[in-house]
């Protein structure tokens, strides 16, 4: 409990030592941090508590940037409004691709949900109105009756939305749904014998989990006044699968702690030049994925539960 | 709209779909025999371009920059089975989708370190003018030669699949696994044969295309995707469905592309037709896959029994 107390006190006092170091490029990073977050921790619920590889996650991310951005660019610049449209149309579109997909099973499974998102992704691009492959580009940030504009404000919002997130998902996994969720994972045959609804089951579990992500869509539109087609693209599915498993697959804070870590490294690899590699190879900057690679696939082969997995590993230890 | 545009457009789908089968076919007998998604396939497509590139220039002739290109795709595609994706087998799905998503991250910088972005491979000089296949239908030259290649190696395949020990054993790997490997059969090494085979395939696919498309990183990623797209709807495993596959994707596709727009053009405003009309077309594969898997969940011609 002093653990957690101390925790959140960082989280809370972050962004005004930032603005005392005068460091506002921080706040507005950990905002993009704790949006992806919320993304990979939505897809968290799909993968590793309900246990479907939906390989097209980011095609919910993509609906709700899209919505937010389209409203705001109409002139609906109330984040009351917006960022509750994102979250209805994308589990709404969760629904439908989760109806279809749903009936099918394992690698099958993975490349349906991957074609719906190729869809989308092409769909997206044609829309020529909102800039096409060209992106949207927005004037301003959505308002919440006080001006989202400022960094340490945003920050904040951010922050309430990502530990809403974290706390419904904590109580619905401990509720009779998540209880039942789990159950089909664990063994889907034997769910369907005692008579559980399986397939209702597990499409609301899809559709909870799309609407999550169109929320972090929403407030990733909101974050960097830009959207294009790129958040659709299927690349982004597969790096929000890999928060997930860097940080720790069917784990509370898995999502989180993916999103920082893969984060953390792309911008710590690409802005902090280390002496000695450097004289190495002049620009390995530029090939910030070389490294972020090698930690993906090292992850994979020799820490499968992750990051999370590690430390209660550490933490079960023998002393 | 003429009928010399409809022929034209076919022959590009037939090109098309045979390439994409070249890919299809390696990546479906990986699949089907030891139930491993590859998604570090696309990158051998792009090395084989790449490394194409390197041998044309430094041999001053096509045919021999090309088929130096196969075994040294073939190679490295046979190193990369042996050092990481062997380890991956038994391992699930999800572990494996995100291992050679890795792999595809990994392999493109190493790519951008060796030749940079991109890399030349320019059209052989004597196949790059039309010919006149009927009176009044240009084609060209080199998409001509692609064709017969493709079908070439089609039927080479065929051939060692359906008439050879070796293509026995791979069928009844693709069938049943543990059958064959309780009947005796080097599960293991076959393995990495038909992950160099298919490397070579790929190696054959991304130089032939070269000189159409781009030789640059990230080529073999949007291909991948169409080539997973063909092997879902032809039925995993199945080397027949793999064709069958290619070939109405590669139509499908490219078909759609030259005419969904016109077609559009007839019910709707020009300028929303010209600006629908591709998207609508690239939807239009992964369309025909969902509903394919809605009526035949196992894809056309399912491997298993």
């Amino acid at each position: 409990m002093k653990k957690n107390i101390f925790l959140s006190l960082i989280f809370v006092l972050f962004p005004l030592a930032m603005l005392w170091a005068d460091q506002l490029f921080y706040v507005s990073f950990a905002s993009r941090v704790m949006i992806y977050a919320i993304a990979a921790t939505s897809l968290n619920l799909v993968l590793g508590y309900g246990g479907m590889i939906s390989f097209g996650h980011a095609a919910f991310v993509g609906t709700g940037a899209y919505v937010g951005s389209i409203l705001i660019a109409e002139g609906v610049t109330s984040a009351f409004i917006g960022w509750p449209a994102a979250i209805a149309v994308s589990a709404l579109a969760a629904w439908i691709i989760g109806a279809i997909s749903l009936r099918t099973r394992g690698v099958y499974f993975i490349m349906i949900t991957l074609a719906f998102a190729q869809m989308m992704f092409y769909l997206v691009n044609s829309m020529k109105a909102y800039g096409g492959d060209e992106g949207l580009s927005l004037r301003q940030r959505p308002s919440l009756g006080f001006e989202l504009g400022n960094e340490v404000a945003f920050y904040y919002v951010v922050l309430f939305l990502l530990l809403l997130s974290i706390f419904l998902l904590y109580r619905l996994m401990r509720s009779r749904f998540g209880r039942v969720v789990i159950a089909i994972r664990e063994n889907e045959a034997r769910a369907e014998a005692i008579g559980f609804p399986v397939f209702r089951y597990k499409l609301a579990c899809f559709v909870i989990a799309g609407a999550a992500a169109g929320l972090a869509g929403a407030l990733l539109a909101s974050h960097g006044k830009y959207v294009n087609p790129n958040v659709l693209h299927w690349a982004q599915s597969g790096t929000l699968m890999i928060m997930v498993i860097l940080g720790g697959i069917g784990n509370l804070w898995g999502g989180v702690l993916g999103a920082a870590v893969l984060l953390g490294l792309e911008h710590v690899i690409s802005d902090y030049p280390i002496g000695w590699l450097a004289q190495l190879a002049p620009n390995y900057q530029q090939h910030a994925n070389l490294g972020v690679g090698m930690v993906m696939l090292a992850i994979v082969l020799f820490a499968p539960q992750g990051i999370a997995g590690l430390l209660e590993r550490r933490k079960h230890a023998p002393a | 709209m003429s009928w010399i545009l409809i022929a034209e457009q076919s022959l590009n789908g037939l090109q098309f779909g045979l390439m994409l089968f070249l890919l299809a076919a390696g990546l479906t007998l990986v699949f089907g025999i030891m139930d491993m998604i590859n998604l570090a396939h696309g990158s051998l497509y792009m090395l084989g371009a790449f490394l194409a590139s390197t041998f044309v220039q430094l041999t001053g002739s096509f045919t021999a920059g090309v088929l130096l290109a196969i075994p040294a795709t073939a190679l490295l595609g046979m190193a990369l089975e042996v050092s990481v994706l062997r380890t991956l087998y038994a391992r699930d799905h999800m572990a494996q989708v995100l291992a050679t998503f890795a792999l595809i991250l990994i392999i493109n910088e190493l790519t951008r370190l060796v030749w940079g972005s991109d890399a030349a491979l320019p059209m052989p000089g004597a196949l790059s003018g039309p010919v006149e296949l009927m009176p009044g239908l240009p084609y060209s030259a080199y998409r001509l030669v692609i064709i017969a290649v493709g079908l070439a190696v089609a039927v080479l395949l065929y051939f060692l699949v359906t008439k050879t020990r070796v293509g026995m054993l791979v069928r009844a790997g693709a069938s049943n696994r543990e059958m064959a490997l309780a009947m005796g059969v080097n599960i293991r090494l076959l393995f990495t044969l038909v992950f160099g085979a298919g490397a070579a395939l790929c190696a054959v696919a991304g130089a032939m295309l070269a000189p159409l498309l781009a030789v640059q990183v990230g080529m073999g990623e949007n291909i991948l995707i169409l080539a997973f797209v063909v092997i879902v709807i032809g039925g995993i495993g199945s080397i027949r469905g793999a064709l069958v596959g290619a070939l109405l994707v590669g139509i499908v596709d490219t078909i759609g592309r030259a005419f969904l727009p016109i077609l559009f053009g007839v019910f709707f405003q020009p300028r929303a037709a010209s600006a629908a009309g591709p998207a609508i077309a690239s939807v239009s594969i992964y369309l025909l896959m969902a509903v394919v898997l809605y009526f035949k969940p196992q894809g056309l011609f399912p491997a298993r029994g």
